[in-house]
C-alpha cells in the first residue's frame, strides 16, 4: 500500500531534515520511497513543502490533491495552504506556533494562529493540535521543532513507524552532540 | 550494487563517477548545483573537479580535457547554457574525443530563474544530442549512457533534467566501486586538422553532423528508454498519449486507474527528444486517431509528431499545447496532467478536493533576518533621498532587495546585466544617478567586463558590490573571491578592490553595511565623485556566519512609531497584538541574528542587545 506524507512549514522550520528521517526509516525497511521538497529562493522565509512517499505503486515524487493521508504542519496556515492534499479522513498534525509573515505586518493585516487552527477543526475530523511553544519551553530549543513533530507523527501512527525505527534514523543521520537534544524531542510526544 | 536514497542530481553525480569521469566543471544555479558538489565530496585523486568562474569558462574547460581524451561532465541551469551556448555551438562542429556531458536543469515554473527555456529546443538548434531522464533512477541509468554515445559518436551530449528530477529523491541501486568505469585519457594529440574550426571545416562537420544525426535518430528509435507502453489489456481504442521526463511519471501514475487505461492504445515515452526517435514515433502513430502530448516547457514533443505525420502522411491528430488543449507556461503536476487526460479521453473531472475558504497569508521569501544586503540597500536609499535615481539589481539573493519595504530594484534582467542597464540609462537620462548592484560571485561571473565598458566609454555611475563572501542564493558556493576552493583547498584570493583599481577606478570604497551612518555617508559622497566609482559593502552572509547577541525591544521605551518595521521590513520584527496603531514591536529571538540594523535607526533608543535589556 502506498503513503502520502506532506510536510509543511516556513523556510529554515527543519523540514527537509524531518522528510529526510521519514525517507530513512521506509529505506531501513526495504520500502521503496520517493520525495520531493522546495529548494532555492523559497527557502528564505518562503511557504515550505516537502512530499514524501513510500510504497511500491510510485512513479513520482509528487502527490496529488486529495491523496495525502498525512499532512504535519509545522505552522497552522501552511496547515490550511495544504488542505487540498488530505485525502478524505486523512490526518492532519499541525503546530499551534504561527509565524509571523514580514508582509502582514506591514500591511497590518491581521494574520492569527488561533484562526487557522479553528478552520482546521472545521474541516478535518483527525486533527491533532501540538503546542509546539509549551514543546519548545520544555525542552529548551527551538531548533528541534521538526523532531517534536515528528515525535507525535510517530505517536499518532500516522508515519507507520515506531518511535525505536525513528530514533535509529536519528542516531544515524544526526550529529552526535545533538542527539540526547532530538531524542527528547522524538520522546517529547509520548509523555 | 547497493540501495541509496539519492536526489536526482546525487545520481547524477553518481552516474558520472561510476562511467569513469575524469573533469567536472560547472556554475552553480538552482536546480543543477548538488551534481557537482556531490562528485566534489568523492574527493577522488583521479577525478579534477571546480566551481568554473561561469558557464563559458567551464564549457571550454571541459572541451580541452575532453580533446585530451578526458571523460568530462559539465553543469549549469538553463540560464548557465546561454552564457556557455558560444562555446557549445561551436565545440559541436568540432567534436570531442572523450566523452563530454553537459548536464543542464530546466526550471518549469519557473521557481528559481528568469526564463522557462527548454533546453531540448536548444539540442535541437545546436545539433547536439539531447537525453531526457524521466525519474531519478532514469537519470542515474542514462548518464551512462550518455558517456557512451558521446564517445561513440564524438560529440557533446545533453543530459537534460527539469526540478523535479534534479531535485527529487528516490531509493534506487547504484554500482559498487569496484564496477567504477576508469578511463586513462590519452593526453592531447596536436592535429590542427581536427581541432582549428575555420569555414571549410565547418561546412564539411555541418554536413556529418546532419546525417550523423539522421543515423542517431534511428539508433534512438531501438534505444531502450524509448519506448510505447500498451494498455494493459488489449483494446481497439485509437487514442495515445506521448510525454517525456517527469511528466511521463504522472501520466504512468494516472494510468493505473483501470477507467483511464481501458480508453487507450497505448502511451510513447520520449527519452531522447532530439534527434527524435522517428521510426518508433512512426509505429505509434499508425494505430492512432488522436494523440495528446503532455510535456513541460515547450511544445517539442509535439512539434516532432507534427512534423513526422506530415511526411509521412499520417493522419492522426496531434493535439497539445499548440492546439491549445495543455496549459503553454509553467509546471506539470499530477493534477493538471489527470486533468488533460480527463478531457482527453472525455471523463468526468472528479475534483472532490477541499476548496480553502479562508484568507491565507503571502509568504513570499525575503532577505533573512540580519541579511547584510538589507542594511546596504537601506544605506544607498537613505542617502539617496531626494535624487532621481535608477536601482539596477542582479541576479542573486539581492534580487529580493525588491520586495517592500527597500524596493530597491527597478531592473533585473540577467547575470551581470544590472551594469549594462545602468549604462544604457545614463545615456539616455544624463542627469539620473545611476546605480548597478552587484554580488561578489557575480561579479565574477559576469560584471568585469561591463565595468571596463563603463570606464571606456565615460560613463557615470556607482557601483555597488554586496560582498558576502559567498555564493548565497544556490547554497554557498566558493568564488575567487573567497580564497578557497570546492575541494576545500586554500588557495590566493582575488580582490574586488584591486581589479576595480586595474581597471581604473579611482575612486573604491570598502564598508561595513552593518555601521548604518558612516554606510550612509560614504554613498553620499562617493556618488557625488565623477565617472564610476565603487563602494563594496563587505560584511559576510549570516546564513554561514556566527549569529551575534539577538535584539530585545525595551517594552518601556518602545513608542510604537512602527520606523524599525517599516524602514527597513526585517522578518524577526512583529506587532505585539498582531497589529493596531502604536502596538509595540517585538523581536523574534530565533530569528533575531543581532545585526543591529534596526537598533541604530530606532528614534527612542529602545532597542538593545537582550543581555543588555536583561540587566
Amino acid at each position: 500500500m502506498n503513503r502520502n506524507i506532506i510536510l509543511c512549514g516556513v523556510g529554515g522550520q527543519g523540514i527537509i531534515l524531518a522528510s529526510r528521517l521519514i525517507s530513512a526509516a521506509a529505506m531501513a525497511k526495504n520500502i521503496p520511497v520517493m520525495s520531493a521538497e522546495t529548494i532555492g529562493m523559497a527557502q528564505r522565509g518562503g511557504s515550505v513543502f516537502s512530499h514524501v512517499r513510500f510504497g511500491s505503486e510510485i512513479y513520482s515524487p509528487m502527490i496529488a490533491t486529495g491523496t495525502a493521508n498525512l499532512i504535519l504542519a509545522f505552522e497552522p496556515g501552511e496547515a490550511v495552504r495544504m488542505l487540498p492534499y488530505l485525502e478524505q479522513d486523512g490526518q492532519i498534525i499541525v503546530s499551534a506556533k504561527p509565524i509571523m509573515p514580514i508582509t502582514t505586518t506591514l500591511n497590518n493585516i491581521n494574520y492569527s494562529g488561533e484562526k487557522m487552527i479553528a478552520y482546521l477543526r472545521e474541516n478535518v475530523k483527525n486533527i491533532y493540535v501540538v503546542d509546539t511553544e509549551k514543546a519548545i519551553n520544555f525542552l529548551g530549543s527551538a531548533k528541534i521543532l521538526n523532531i517534536i513533530m515528528l515525535g507525535f507523527a510517530t505517536k499518532t501512527g500516522a508515519l507507520g513507524f515506531s518511535r525505536e525505527e525513528m530514533r535509529k534514523q536519528i542516531a544515524e543521520k544526526i550529529a552526535p552532540r545533538f542527539h540526547e537534544l532530538n531524542f527528547n524531542a522524538l520522546d517529547y510526544a509520548f509523555k | 550494487m547497493q540501495k541509496k536514497y539519492l536526489m536526482g542530481n546525487e545520481a547524477i553525480a553518481f552516474g558520472a563517477v561510476a562511467s569513469g569521469v575524469n573533469l567536472v566543471c560547472g556554475y552553480p544555479g538552482t536546480p543543477s548545483t548538488e551534481v557537482l558538489e556531490t562528485i566534489a565530496k568523492f574527493k577522488f585523486k583521479n577525478i579534477y573537479v571546480e566551481w568554473s568562474i561561469n558557464e563559458k569558462t567551464a564549457m571550454e574547460i571541459a572541451a580541452g580535457a575532453s580533446y585530451s581524451g578526458a571523460r568530462t561532465l559539465v553543469t549549469m541551469k538553463q540560464m548557465g547554457l546561454n552564457v556557455a551556448s558560444d562555446p557549445l555551438m561551436c565545440v559541436e562542429y568540432i567534436g570531442v574525443k572523450g566523452g563530454m556531458v553537459v548536464l543542464v536543469a530546466d526550471d518549469p515554473g519557473p521557481i528559481s530563474s528568469q526564463t522557462e527555456q527548454d533546453t531540448r529546443k536548444f539540442a535541437e538548434f545546436s545539433k547536439v544530442p539531447c537525453f531526457d531522464p524521466s525519474s531519478v533512477k532514469e537519470a542515474y541509468e542514462m548518464i551512462q549512457d550518455a558517456f557512451e554515445f558521446s564517445e561513440r559518436y564524438c560529440t557533446p551530449v545533453f543530459l537534460r533534467t527539469t526540478t523535479r528530477i534534479s531535485h527529487g529523491y528516490a531509493s534506487i541501486n547504484v554500482k559498487d566501486p569496484e564496477e567504477y568505469k576508469i578511463n586513462t585519457p590519452e593526453g592531447f594529440i596536436k592535429d590542427s586538422k581536427r581541432w582549428v574550426i575555420f569555414p571549410k571545416l565547418s561546412y564539411l562537420n555541418h554536413k556529418k553532423i546532419f546525417s550523423r544525426n539522421v543515423e542517431l535518430s534511428d539508433v534512438f528509435s531501438e534505444y531502450k528508454r524509448n519506448s510505447i507502453i500498451y494498455a494493459e489489456h488489449e483494446n481497439n481504442k485509437r487514442l495515445g498519449i506521448a510525454t517525456g521526463g517527469i511528466s511521463f511519471g504522472y501520466v504512468f501514475e494516472a494510468l493505473k486507474n483501470k477507467n483511464i487505461n481501458d480508453q487507450l492504445n497505448s502511451v510513447f515515452k520520449v527519452a531522447t527528444p532530439y534527434p527524435f526517435p522517428e521510426k518508433l514515433a512512426v509505429k505509434f502513430l499508425k494505430n492512432l486517431d488522436e494523440v495528446i502530448c503532455i510535456e513541460e516547457l515547450d511544445p517539442v514533443i509535439e512539434e516532432a509528431l507534427l512534423l513526422i505525420c506530415g511526411k509521412h502522411g499520417l493522419k492522426t491528430k496531434i493535439y497539445g499545447k499548440i492546439s491549445n488543449h495543455v496549459q503553454t507556461a509553467g509546471e506539470n503536476t499530477r493534477d493538471s496532467v489527470q486533468k488533460v487526460i480527463n478531457e482527453f479521453l472525455k471523463l468526468p473531472d472528479a475534483d472532490s478536493t477541499q476548496k480553502i475558504s479562508i484568507e491565507l497569508p503571502i509568504r513570499p521569501p525575503v532577505l533573512c533576518a540580519g541579511c547584510p544586503h538589507r542594511a546596504s540597500f537601506y544605506a544607498v536609499k537613505q542617502a539617496m533621498k531626494n535624487n532621481k535615481t535608477i536601482y539596477c539589481g542582479d541576479i542573486g539573493c539581492y534580487t529580493l532587495g525588491n520586495s517592500m519595504p527597500l524596493d530597491m530594484v527597478d531592473t533585473c534582467l540577467c547575470m551581470g546585466a544590472g551594469l549594462g542597464i545602468a549604462q544604457g540609462v545614463y545615456h539616455i537620462e544624463p542627469d539620473t544617478k545611476c546605480f548597478a548592484f552587484v554580488g561578489d560571485s557575480t561579479f565574477f561571473a559576469s560584471a568585469v567586463t561591463g565595468i571596463i565598458n563603463a570606464v571606456y566609454n565615460q560613463t557615470e555611475m556607482t557601483l555597488i558590490i554586496l560582498d558576502n563572501s559567498t555564493t548565497a542564493m544556490t547554497g554557498h558556493q566558493p568564488h575567487p573571491g573567497t580564497g578557497r576552493t570546492v575541494m576545500g583547498e586554500i588557495v590566493q584570493k582575488i580582490d574586488i578592490e584591486k581589479i576595480l583599481r586595474g581597471i581604473g577606478l579611482k575612486t573604491v570604497e570598502t564598508v561595513n553595511p552593518l555601521e548604518h551612518k558612516k554606510s550612509v555617508e560614504t554613498v553620499k559622497k562617493v556618488s557625488d565623485e565623477p565617472g564610476v566609482k565603487a563602494i563594496i559593502f563587505k560584511y559576510p552572509c549570516i546564513a554561514i556566519n556566527k549569529k551575534l547577541n539577538s535584539m530585545s525591544v525595551n517594552y518601556k521605551k518602545c513608542i510604537g512609531c512602527h520606523r524599525c518595521v517599516n524602514e527597513i521590513g526585517c522578518p524577526a520584527l512583529f506587532y505585539e497584538n498582531g497589529s493596531g496603531k502604536f502596538s509595540k514591536v517585538l523581536i523574534e529571538s530565533s530569528q533575531c541574528t543581532g545585526c543591529t540594523l534596526c537598533a541604530q535607526i530606532c528614534p527612542a533608543g529602545a532597542i538593545v542587545s537582550t543581555e543588555e535589556e536583561k540587566k
